[in-house]
């Protein structure tokens, strides 16, 4: 349904996306996760046709994105990061326009109107002018009006941002409802919510793909906590029980000595940080500490990053 | 052509609820209605004064008002459309609508015409109360002048306020800030304006040019009633050129945003 080859997107000199190929399924609910600034939305923001990327190929619903840019547009359902809301218009009025303009014919609109506002938690709210409804209700009419035209593909910018948590589990069932029929690719920066709605996890990050896996596999890694390499010189013998006594180390590998140093893997619990610790530990017990490393930090860091960012929304 | 009456419609909408909108109408209003009786009593008085004269040549008063009142009415123009215009695009920019616009199954010319036109129809708005008042000045003149240099004048007034809107639209195209496009248009304006001022001196190609590029020089001759194919290839030139540099600052999405 969707296959992106290779694309790169720069703004002047610099890169936001580099070299970013995926692929798509039909009926597939994919998740953009990443910290700010990866590269989502300009990814979005190229796919749904907003502007065209750098180098590289997009197809959407089998349409080139570059070449036949109108018959992608009519199959995609776009919610951008900021819901694009004329606030003087009503709901009802609003939504009518959309559909307008995304081609849905006259005798189906008011079928289709109904059908947007009642998926989107909004049964009531027709005749209220948008300047006058709050954030969760604007997000939801930005929902909406991507559901409107029935498009194959939704690309959803970070769809459940501002909405309370009943309305979140609201959406987050919407949008697995819709999976199956339509195409989805959402972008978000929480955790839980990829593993709850998506059956893919894209992990971007500076502008590239680090990660592409179902979200088990990623939770999975999350809560095994960290991986850490070190490489120390002293005695041997007490080493293991010194560094099994640290706070927070769950398992220590077995030890490897090359040319006087010792190599040795440690994993941490999840969500702790302990290269602090060991390396006290270490050098106040008369080592000689020469690496510490995390392995795989910076997929750890973002997913940290994200999971504190759901405990404080929660 | 559903495309273009949504949007139609919507630009419309967003036009008449703003209040920027009832604001330009209502100085409209004032300002060319004071004038117009300035103008209207300044040659009543003339022709009663000519009339008691030694010769009794009467005037074309109708005519003649006509042609001094739509002169003035393009200076307030040159005024007020910067502010009909600013926020056309860079208000869509600001509110991230552009992103709903781009991203939906529209033409760019679709888009453009779709505004462009409601901006005229704005104009048209303005200008009613004006028109009326010259209708009733050659309603009740006698002898009943043709109606042919009426019509002639109002599609002038349209096709300059057409072509200083277009300008408009483009530089609205260019910021996401309508009061930035604001001064930007106007500051445009002025200088079409006066174009014809420093050109005044002598007769050399480039001050032929300036002359020609004087957007009010192709206007006088409508007011007057006279057609000219000249003056009409003219200004219509001028609203494509707005309208393809629109759509060239709207592509440029794609190098900037
Ligand atoms: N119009 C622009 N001009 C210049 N740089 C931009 C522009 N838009 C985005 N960028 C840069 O491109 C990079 C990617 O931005 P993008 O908005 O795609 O990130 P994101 O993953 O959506 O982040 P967030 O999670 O904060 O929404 C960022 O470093 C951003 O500063
Ligand atoms: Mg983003």
């Amino acid at each position: 349904m969707i296959q992106v080859e290779n694309l790169t997107k720069r703004y002047g000199r610099y890169t936001a996306i580099n070299n970013v190929s995926f692929e798509v399924a039909r009926g597939e609910i994919l998740g953009f996760l990443g910290p700010n600034g990866a590269g989502k939305t300009t990814t979005m923001r190229v796919l749904a046709g907003f502007f065209p990327a750098s180098q590289g190929r997009a197809r959407v619903a089998g349409y080139d994105v570059f070449e036949e840019p109108l018959e992608v547009k009519r199959r995609v359902g776009y919610l951008p990061e900021n819901p694009p809301l004329y606030t003087e218009m009503t709901v009802d009025s609003y939504l009518s326009f959309v559909a307008r303009i995304k081609g849905v014919p006259a005798s189906d609109l008011g079928e289709r109107l109904e059908y947007s506002k009642e998926r989107c938690g909004l049964p009531n709210e027709g005749t209220r002018l948008i300047k006058h409804l709050s954030k969760g209700y604007r997000q939801r009419v930005g929902l909406a009006q991507a559901l409107i035209h029935d498009p194959e593909v939704l690309i959803l910018d970070e769809p459940t941002i501002g909405l309370d948590p009943n309305q979140i589990s609201e959406v987050r069932e919407l949008i697995r409802s819709l999976g199956g029929d339509h195409t989805i690719i959402l972008s978000t920066h929480i955790l839980p919510e990829v593993s709850m709605t998506c059956g893919r996890v894209i992990i971007i990050n500076e502008g590239k793909i680090v990660a592409v896996d179902t979200p088990e596999n990623l939770t999975r890694q999350l809560s095994g906590g960290q991986r850490i390499k070190l490489e120390v010189a002293g005695r041997v013998d007490q080493l293991s029980t010194l560094l099994g006594g640290v706070n927070g180390v769950q398992t220590v590998g077995s030890l490897e000595e090359a040319d006087g140093r010792i190599r040795v893997w440690v994993e941490s619990a999840a969500g702790t940080e302990i290269r602090h610790l060991l390396a006290r530990t270490l050098v106040e017990s008369g080592f000689e500490l020469y690496q510490i490393h995390a392995e795989g930090r910076t997929l750890e860091e973002v997913f940290k990053e994200l999971t504190t960012k759901e405990e404080a929304a929660a | 052509m559903r495309n273009y009456l949504a949007l139609l419609g919507k630009e419309l909408n967003t036009l008449f609820v703003s209040p920027i909108a009832y604001t330009v109408l209502a100085v409209f209003y004032a300002v060319s209605g004071y004038f117009f009786y300035i103008i209207l009593s300044f040659f009543v008085q003339q022709s009663s004064m000519r009339q008691m004269g030694p010769s009794p040549f009467p005037m074309d008063v109708p005519g003649l008002v006509m042609a001094s009142y739509l002169g003035v009415l393009s200076t307030i123009l040159l005024f007020l459309l910067p502010m009909v215009t600013m926020g056309i695009f860079a208000e869509e920019r600001k509110r991230g609508t552009i992103e709903l616009l781009l991203t939906s199954p529209i033409t760019r010319l679709q888009l453009i015409l779709g505004k462009f036109s409601a901006a005229m129809i704005f104009l048209m708005v303005m200008l009613v109360p004006a028109a009326l008042k010259i209708l009733l000045l050659f309603l009740y003149s006698d002898p009943a002048p043709s109606p042919s240099p009426y019509l002639v004048a109002l599609l002038g007034v349209l096709l300059l306020g057409g072509a200083l809107m277009a300008i408009g639209l483009f530089v609205s195209s260019l910021t996401e800030n309508q009061i930035v496009a604001a001064a930007a248009t106007f500051g445009i304006f002025i200088i079409l304006w006066v174009l014809d001022a420093s050109a005044e001196s002598s007769t050399t190609i480039w001050n032929e040019t300036l002359r020609y590029l004087a957007v009010l020089n192709h206007y006088e001759d409508f007011t007057k009633g006279i057609i000219d194919t000249q003056h009409l290839v003219f200004y219509l030139s001028f609203v494509c050129l707005g309208l393809f540099l629109t759509s060239l600052s709207l592509d440029s999405e794609k190098w900037r945003s």
